[in-house]
């Protein structure tokens, strides 16, 4: 056979019809709500962090007239500034907002005298406000001296690193990453090691209440991150009632965020772990048993290399979620200063966005970095997974199983404890004077933070998001995974749809500040809205719901379309009649996870709820910090109650739909 | 026959065939997938794309059905060309190896799923149904879902589907290699005969050589993107058209050999053969399939026949309804000649293992290759 080659011409393309120009279409449209609440939103953020504004003292121009009219020679501000000394350089550092009165440079200066003003920049760009007219302009302008009262010069923008260099060089910013770090790191330590137990126990022992262990272990994922600090405060605080066990230690600081980052990242971590343990194969056991190897040495050759993804996969998402968590910090972090709270006291606090966009982006870094190691990881595991093992079964052996039993019993008392004290102090009346029941600290509207109405909003912000951000996922998932062709548009939509598990909420939140509370944009009309809310909550919970969708899409046969469109039906019609059916367990498994996730975030919404609409997991924060901590707990246990609820209704209506539209599952 | 003849027999004189293929390619990146295909196919027949895994039958099948276009060429059906147009614009019906059946729907439902939007009236559409599932010899089976039925029923139900619409062209990829043998032989007849009744033009991916054997009416074996040959079952196994082809179909006993005035040589012996083509001195492969060897007792030997070879019975094997037996010849050194002899012929000539023969290789029977194709 001789050799040949592929003639010369132009590749066969197939011409366009309407299904794939509608998948397009939508895919289109998706992966433009995703470039317009989360590229644009963190492009704008980015640039943000790189904008310095100060007061440019010599490009304005003064002179100042005598009494009688005759006006002296110009001098600058600077000039005047070096003569008065009234500003240091510290003053002239400023913000966007930033105002420097005029008179400031004119110690003499009355409103009353005669004395006339004259002003102008020595280059284009010297703006100054006379009240609200904002003055740009090299032509000198003349004032009398009741209105040069209310002239403010305006500081100018400039670009490069100086944010970023003035961060590094401030020691108490700095110490903030050492901070983050070391606590972010003997959190994923400790939660490792106890849901590694925990995952064990439940795969390889015989012990009894598996199913109640499961459920104990998922009750942190129903309650917003900063619960326990509140549970840790009453245990542990000033007046707590088991100070003594701490011997002088503070609860107030890294010892309280620790232990309340262990308790909300151990579902999260159980869950990783749990699966990979599960993939174990049987054959390998019993290779190591004939091989007489101690159960020691198996554990240390078999299990543990077996389970080496899911341990480096859950200890690099329990990293990312301590270090990019705000809530719990807040609660009990007292004095110590995480990269999570130095973004908000520098936006809310201190007003200083840029700053905070600074701080941002290096938060970005380790949670892109563990975004990265995650991804490769399970890419690996999906591997392993493929291999065709007999699943593991664990023989009953006393010892072993009450150990397994005491191990996971201790963790439940330890998660349903937290829970638990919560609820108790939510419902007694003053701790720890009266220690009688009431209801009282469930008179949300008798305090700050929103009342009720906070509460009502949640509910909305959940269900709305549950159903808005199903839809757009499961579409978009639909789309990008049932295109024929059109790679490029698919890598885009893939990088766009995986970035939001790499953006921390507070980065998120910040990025939307910038990018939506800008009069320029034209959807600043959402700002402020329960709208921005909605699309703030699902593009952060985004790529879970992504992936979840994917998974089941890849699961069902790659064909129905090609079937399909032999068929001459449209591809709308296989989606709704037998796709979106096929997949309704995925679908509502996405539905609950967004409803659960937007009833518990604080740090995507702290920067961007209004008056309007204040939320539920937000009232928490607020009224603990307001020192109402009893109905900041009894807010944190609706939350806990409607998320409970949420979830029993989901398995309820799953259980129903399931029974009625998926007959044909049962052989 | 002998030569590379890549255009198979049952053309036709006259009208354009039904489905034109003309200089196909098909590449994923660097690998060439599919090269320069030519295939003409009449309306009505029966066409197996016939190969080992990989060598680009079922990216064919894909091409015709707008799946995976090819990256050069052209493909005409019924007059039109096809070429860029999406699969759903192309006129064909399609069945899977998975059979794709959409598990939420009942069997009727399957089946009507390409009736209904199109404005047939409701009652039309379940009368088409009935008829199809009779069709396929399942009119009990309406209102069960795809997982409670066999794979053998599933199959039916797919294929139904598939002509549901009455399509110009059949296409079926694998259709039967997930199913259990006896079903599978027993569907082959069924589908053949469907598509007799139907004359609906087919063409069918398979690597089941037996498949193709028994359904086509013309086999187009492929190798390494390539079409080895297009012929009629009998031609492709009388007469391969290439060293390749005749190892794929069958077995066959291969030696190496030279070509040396109009024979082959073959150790100290010569050969004669009916092949033609070559010149004095080419390099050659000699094949030779089990069942055209023909035993004779060692008497024969003296008579000086053509193509006789003196062996030695080292092996056999019982295979129902022959022996499969393993001849050593000192003609052929180490190499041993496989050999197919009826039960009549191994009672005749009381063979077993030690037993010493002479096996005749008919000239005509005796095909010839380059060497190194």
């Amino acid at each position: 056979m001789t050799d040949l080659s592929l003639p010369a011409g132009p590749a066969i393309k197939l011409k366009l019809d309407r299904d794939g120009a509608i998948k397009r279409l939508f895919m289109g449209i998706i992966a433009l709500y995703l470039v317009v609440a989360l590229a644009l939103p963190l492009y704008t953020m980015l640039s943000k962090s790189f904008v310095t504004y100060s007061f440019e003292l010599d490009r304005y121009e003064f002179q100042v007239s005598d009494e009688a009219g005759v006006f002296g020679d110009p001098v600058t501000a600077a000039a005047l500034n070096q003569q008065l000394g009234v500003f240091t350089a510290d003053d002239l550092r400023s913000n966007s907002d930033g105002r420097l009165t005029a008179t400031d440079f004119f110690p003499d200066f009355s409103f009353r005298s005669p004395v006339k003003y004259r002003l102008r920049g020595t280059t284009a760009n010297a703006p100054y406000l006379v009240g609200l007219d904002l003055q740009n302009t090299t032509e000198w302008r003349e004032y009398d001296s009741n209105t040069f009262r209310r002239i403010n010069l305006r500081p100018v923008t400039s670009v490069g690193p100086q944010n970023y260099v003035e961060y590094f060089s401030n020691p108490t910013l700095f110490s903030s990453i050492e901070n983050s770090v070391f606590i972010a790191a003997v959190s994923t330590v400790l939660t490792v090691v106890f849901a590694f137990g925990f995952a064990y126990a439940l795969n390889r022992s015989c012990m009894r209440f598996k199913g109640f262990f499961r459920l104990v272990a998922m009750m942190p994922i129903l309650v917003p991150s900063l619960l326990p600090g509140i549970a840790l405060i009453y245990l542990f605080g000033n007046q707590g009632m088991l100070k003594s066990l701490l011997m002088g230690q503070s609860i107030y600081g890294p010892l309280g965020i620790v232990i309340g980052s262990v308790f909300f990242t151990f579902p999260h971590a159980m869950i990783i772990i749990t699966t990979a343990l599960s993939i174990a194969d049987q054959r390998q056991y019993e290779a190591a048993e004939s091989l007489r190897a101690s159960k020691w040495r198996t554990f240390w050759t078999v299990t543990i290399p077996g389970a080496r993804y899911g341990l480096i996969s859950a200890a690099f998402v329990t990293f990312t979620l301590v270090i990019t968590d705000f809530g719990l910090p807040k609660v009990i972090g007292g004095q110590y200063n995480v990269l999570a709270i130095d973004i908000y006291k520098q936006v809310i606090g201190q007003q200083n966005f840029e700053m905070g966009a600074v701080v941002s982006v290096i938060l970005l870094i380790p949670a892109v970095l563990a975004f990265y190691v995650d991804r490769q990881v399970q890419k690996k595991q999906v591997s392993l997974l493929s291999a065709r093992s007999v699943p593991y079964q664990p023989r009953p052996n006393r010892r072993f199983d009450a150990l397994c039993l005491g191990w996971c019993a201790l963790m439940a008392v330890f998660i349903v404890g937290i829970i638990a004290i919560c609820q108790y102090a939510a419902l007694i009346k003053f701790w720890p004077y009266d220690l009688s029941l009431s209801l009282n600290n469930y008179a949300f509207d008798k305090m700050d933070g929103g009342g009720w109405a906070a509460y009502w909003n949640s509910i909305k912000l959940a269900g709305l998001t549950a159903v808005f951000g199903t839809v757009i996922v499961f579409t978009g998932a639909y789309m990008v995974e049932k295109i024929d062709g059109f790679k490029t548009g698919r890598g885009i939509f893939q990088f766009l749809a995986m970035l939001p598990m790499a953006v921390p909420g507070m980065v998120l939140g910040l990025a939307y500040i910038f990018f939506f509370n800008n009069p320029a944009n034209p959807l600043h009309v959402i700002y402020g809205t329960m709208t921005i809310l909605v699309v703030s909550t699902v593009t952060h919970f985004y790529t879970v719901g992504h992936l979840t969708a994917l998974t089941a899409l890849k699961q069902i046969d790659a064909e129905f379309e090609p079937v399909a469109s032999s068929l001459r039906q449209p591809f709308y019609r296989l989606f709704t009649r037998v796709t979106v059916p096929v997949c309704l367990p995925a679908i509502l498994d996405i539905s609950i996870y967004m409803f659960v996730n937007a009833m518990t975030t604080v740090s995507a919404v702290v920067f961007i709820y209004s008056t309007h609409t204040a939320l539920a997991s937000v009232a928490v924060l607020n009224m603990d910090d307001a020192g109402d901590i009893a109905p900041a707990a009894a807010m944190g246990m609706m939350i806990f109650y409607t998320n409970a609820g949420a979830r029993l209704l989901h398995l309820f209506a799953s259980r129903r739909i399931l029974g009625r539209t998926q007959a044909w599952r049962l052989r | 026959m002998m030569t590379s003849d890549h255009t198979g027999g049952a053309q036709a004189a006259g009208a354009a065939p039904y489905l034109q293929i003309k200089g196909l390619w098909k590449a994923f990146g660097d690998f060439l997938a599919l090269k320069d295909i030519n295939l003409d196919i009449e309306a009505g027949e029966f066409i197996c794309f016939l190969g080992p895994s990989g060598c680009g039958k079922t990216t064919l099948l894909r091409a015709v059905a707008g799946l995976d276009p090819q990256t050069r060429g052209n493909i005409r059906q019924a007059g039109v060309d096809i070429s860029s147009l999406p699969p759903s614009r192309r006129d064909y019906g399609i069945v899977f190896q998975s059979y794709a059946l959409f598990p939420n729907l009942t069997v009727a439902r399957n089946i009507a799923f390409g009736l209904e939007n199109t404005g047939r009236p409701k009652a039309e559409i379940k009368a088409r149904v009935a008829e199809l599932l009779n069709l396929v010899g399942l009119p009990e089976q309406a209102d069960k879902y795809p997982a409670q039925l066999s794979g053998g029923q599933q199959q039916r139900i797919a294929l139904a589907r598939a002509i549901a619409i009455k399509p110009g062209l059949l296409l079926l990829d694998e259709p039967l290699s997930a199913l259990d043998a006896k079903v599978r032989v027993h569907l082959r007849h069924e589908i053949k005969g469907l598509q007799r009744k139907l004359g609906v033009t087919t063409i069918m991916v398979t690597h089941d050589q037996e498949e193709a054997l028994s359904m086509a009416d013309r086999i187009v074996v492929m190798n390494h993107g390539t079409v080895e040959q297009i012929g009629t079952p009998t031609q492709i196994y009388r007469h391969p058209a290439t060293l390749f082809v005749a190892d794929f179909i069958g077995e066959t006993n291969k030696v190496a050999s030279v070509f040396k005035g109009s024979r082959v040589a073959l150790g100290n012996l010569s050969l004669s053969t009916a092949a033609t083509g070559f010149a004095e001195g080419d390099a050659v492969t000699i094949a030779v399939r089990p069942e055209d060897v023909v035993p004779h007792s060692t008497a024969v030997m003296g008579e000086g026949g053509l193509n006789m070879l003196p062996v030695t019975i080292t092996d056999m094997e019982f295979l129902g309804s022959f022996w499969r037996s393993h001849l050593r010849s000192p003609v052929l050194g180490d190499t041993p000649l496989i050999a197919n002899f009826s039960i009549n012929a191994v009672r005749r000539l009381d063979m077993k293992p030690g037993t010493d023969l002479v096996a005749e290789l008919p000239a005509e029977r005796v095909l010839v290759f380059p060497r190194g194709a």
